[in-house]
């Protein structure tokens, strides 16, 4: 039994596993210490207030809000888990996006902009087609389509510029994530998709509900009563796994994983490099179009069209969500129902506190502060267990070749 | 024109100044992906001084009695808390990517998610609103320098130099072009800014001369991390009333394709920031431009949206960098974390 949990130990998943779980402490830690510094200095914040804060850091998704005496009460609340599913769907969807990008060793922070085309795609498609002609379903299965497409050809835009021009794909990401944001709003200002029949959403475009189209809930409703959750959460973890077959298990996936670890040796061994790296850009481009047309044809969310001074925090947020899965397609369905967890805390820090939701942001920017030196962290747990197997007198197995997707320095010296 | 030539250099002062903070940490051998969040935090910073000293009254006589000078005292040491501020900042970026020999990238982003985070975190606790403004008064009352200052009237025409050097501009301005030029005299010039530009090149080689590659990159880190402080509290301060929002508009990332695209050395990098900021400057006040002064808004008459050009910017940017890419010599060691046993 002992032995069976030393090779558990000495498994590589298992100490990303541990590596990721160790980020994920120490970010809600700091966040704690946040809240009891910021309610030290802070006159308006009391020592109770601050303890509560910490509390809802912590277990922020069990509380379900204050009893008539004003203290904080606890237990399963059914809406905010439903909403946690919901809004971890896009999450999901972003964070392969962003995954997937890195198996191929690119950098893909243009998941907002991809965002924002499948956003446009999709929502246009599901308000302009007739749905009393041909029907709720099919109207949105094509919008979907439409959104994953677009989402597509925006990712496929930095991996053409990278892979013919060598141009850096941060930057490059980075400029048509701004560019789409202008475009997007341009369309959706010259379009007639503009709610104009409330006249107290000025600036936001119609429900996709305006047209009947809305995602299925199957049922979900009925398990989490108030929430919005909806069946497109089969269809994100549907994604994950085609995901990691593909990466795992084909050949493409296989070649997409050589091209990342290294470019040159894998065009000697006959891979066309340049068609990976484009053809890498253009799925995590489709995951985080896909990922937008599911959240906005849910049909219980306006868009605000006139976007171009801010980029979607979904698309960014993808990036902690890849990271912290260290990049597995499986482990992002639970890294994304993590982030949108804290996002749950985040709304009822704000709700039932002095602090606000901005304070999760933190905590996961220390997350992804930490997964950058994850190997670090790793490194010494490897120490650790070396440490016990050679007082066992035991070789210490496995864990140490270097795998295709390890990412320790797989980023020098490759520049615009 | 005197307008247009004011706002370009509103624009490409700041992103001036940054792209030379991506340039010292670049050439030392650390990717300064964080430039965006350090202008974010150093702009907040400048902007919590400022604030900070009008709610103590210190300045209050100073305005009252209209003593300018201490008036641009109290903006040069709000730069300076910007700076000093961000360079602490960009310590857990060189921490990270110089002693845990962290991904650079990924280490940058960190920096780019925590700023906004805490930046607006911190702005709502104070002031529980989404933006922290100054205390009274606004940017241009304060710290313009304006002819009333030197004592001239308003009505008196002060030539075509006048009018554009020294009428409603900012002394953070000609502050930044002056350290822009030092700080280029003393990147190539001197030994300190030869051996941090070894460092970039090959570290090995440095190290075994008896450079300490670890303390000529920290020292790059912490340079580029002071001028991006500083840098945001100056776009802060120019551009957006001496206002804090957790937001620069991406001039971060702006800087660095300017980096890119000026090939890492500060005459290009000077010219390139012109460019970038006559086509910011053309998106954010086309309607409003009159280029030779007869009165005709050419530009928004010619009917172009105005999405068009606020697109623009980043548009060039792109076309720019796929024109350039081919000749662009990137420091050679950049992004590879220094391992002294490796060859």
């Amino acid at each position: 039994m002992k032995d069976k949990l030393s090779t558990l130990y000495q498994k590589d998943g298992t100490k990303k596993l541990l590596a990721s779980l160790v980020s994920i402490l120490v970010g809600l830690v700091v966040g704690a210490i946040v809240v009891v510094l910021v309610g030290l200095f802070n006159p308006r914040i009391s020592l109770t207030g601050a303890w509560e804060g910490v509390r809802l850091v912590f277990f922020g998704l069990f509380s379900t809000g204050r009893d008539a005496a004003g203290s904080l009460t606890w237990g399963f609340n059914p809406t905010s888990m439903g909403n946690m599913l919901f809004r971890a769907m896009p999450l999901i969807m972003t964070g392969l996006s962003v995954a997937v990008a890195f198996k191929t060793g690119l950098f893909n922070i243009g998941a907002p902009g991809q965002y924002l085309f499948g956003t446009m795609a999709s929502l246009m498609v599901a308000l302009s087609l007739p749905t009393e002609k041909m029907g709720v379903f099919l109207v949105w299965i094509i919008a979907f389509l439409a959104g994953t497409l677009a989402g597509a050809v925006w990712g496929a835009i930095p991996g053409m510029m990278k892979a013919l021009l060598n141009i850096n794909e941060v930057l490059a990401c980075i400029m048509t994530n701004w560019i789409a944001a202008n475009l997007v709003t341009w369309a959706f200002d010259a379009s007639n998709f503009k709610n104009v029949a409330e006249s107290t959403k000025s600036g936001y475009v119609y429900k996709t509900s305006f047209n009947g189209v809305a995602t299925a809930k199957l049922g979900l409703d009925k398990l989490f009563p108030g929430s919005q959750v909806n069946a497109g959460i089969f269809v994100a973890i549907l994604a994950a796994i085609g995901m990691y077959i593909l990466i795992n298990k084909t050949t493409l996936g296989y070649q997409l994983k050589a091209c990342g670890s290294n470019r040159h040796a894998a065009r000697y061994a006959g891979i066309k490099d340049k068609r990976n790296i484009v053809l890498s850009m253009a799925i995590a481009g489709a995951l985080s179009g896909a990922g937008a047309a599911l959240y906005w044809l849910s049909g219980n969310t306006e868009f605000f069209w006139s976007t171009y001074q801010s980029l979607p925090a979904i698309g960014f947020n993808g990036i902690p969500v890849a990271l912290l899965a260290v990049n597995n397609p499986i482990a992002v369905i639970f890294t994304g129902i993590f982030m949108s967890m804290l996002n749950i805390i985040g709304l009822q820090m704000s709700n039932l506190t002095a602090y606000n939701e901005y304070l999760t942001d933190i905590i996961i920017a220390v997350i992804v502060y930490l997964s950058a030196f994850a190997l670090v962290i790793r490194m010494l747990f490897e120490s650790h267990g070396k440490k016990k197997a050679a007082a066992k007198g035991a070789p210490p197995k496995g864990g140490d070749a270097p795998k295709p997707d390890d990412k320790a320095n797989g980023k020098g010296g490759e520049q615009a | 024109m005197t307008f247009l030539i004011q706002q370009t250099l509103v624009f490409a002062v700041p992103l001036m100044i940054v792209a030379l903070a991506g340039v010292f940490s670049e050439r030392s051998g650390i990717i300064n992906l964080a430039l965006e969040g350090i202008m974010i935090f150093g702009a907040f910073i400048g902007v919590l001084f400022v604030r900070s000293m009008q709610l103590s009254g210190a300045f209050d006589a100073a305005k009252q009695a209209g003593d300018w000078l201490s008036l641009q005292g109290l903006e040069l040491l709000a730069m300076l808390a910007a700076a000093v501020m961000g360079a602490i900042f960009s310590l857990l970026l060189s921490f990270a990517s110089i002693n845990l020999r962290a991904d650079q990238t990924i280490g940058g982003t960190a920096l780019n998610l925590l700023a906004p985070a805490l930046v607006l975190f911190l702005i709502r606790v104070l002031v529980n609103q989404e933006t922290l403004n100054m205390a009274k008064g606004d940017a241009a009352g304060w710290f313009m320098i304006k002819k009333s200052t030197f004592g001239i009237d308003k009505n008196t025409n002060i030539g075509f130099l006048g009018e554009t050097l020294i009428n409603k501009v900012y002394l953070a301005t000609y502050v930044c072009i002056i350290l822009f030029v030092i700080l280029s005299i003393v990147l190539y010039k001197t030994r300190f800014g030869l051996r941090l530009r070894a460092c970039g090149e090959n570290p090995q080689a440095a190290d075994s001369l008896g450079i300490n590659v670890y303390h000529m990159r920290y020292a790059g880190v912490t340079i580029s991390g002071a001028l991006a402080g500083m840098g945001g509290f100056v776009y802060a301060l120019t551009t957006s009333n001496c206002a804090s929002t957790g937001d620069v508009a991406g001039f971060g990332f702006l800087a660095l394709a300017v980096m890119i695209f000026g090939n890492w050395t500060p005459l290009n990098i000077a010219i390139s920031s012109l460019l970038f900021g006559l086509f910011k400057c053309i998106a954010a006040a086309y309607s409003s431009l009159d280029i030779n002064g007869d009165g005709v808004y050419m530009l928004s008459q010619i009917g172009i949206s105005s999405h068009l050009y606020r697109m623009l910017p980043y548009l060039i940017t792109l076309l720019v960098l796929a024109f350039t890419s081919k000749g662009s010599r990137a420091p050679k060691a950049e992004g590879i974390p220094y391992d002294k046993g490796s060859r």
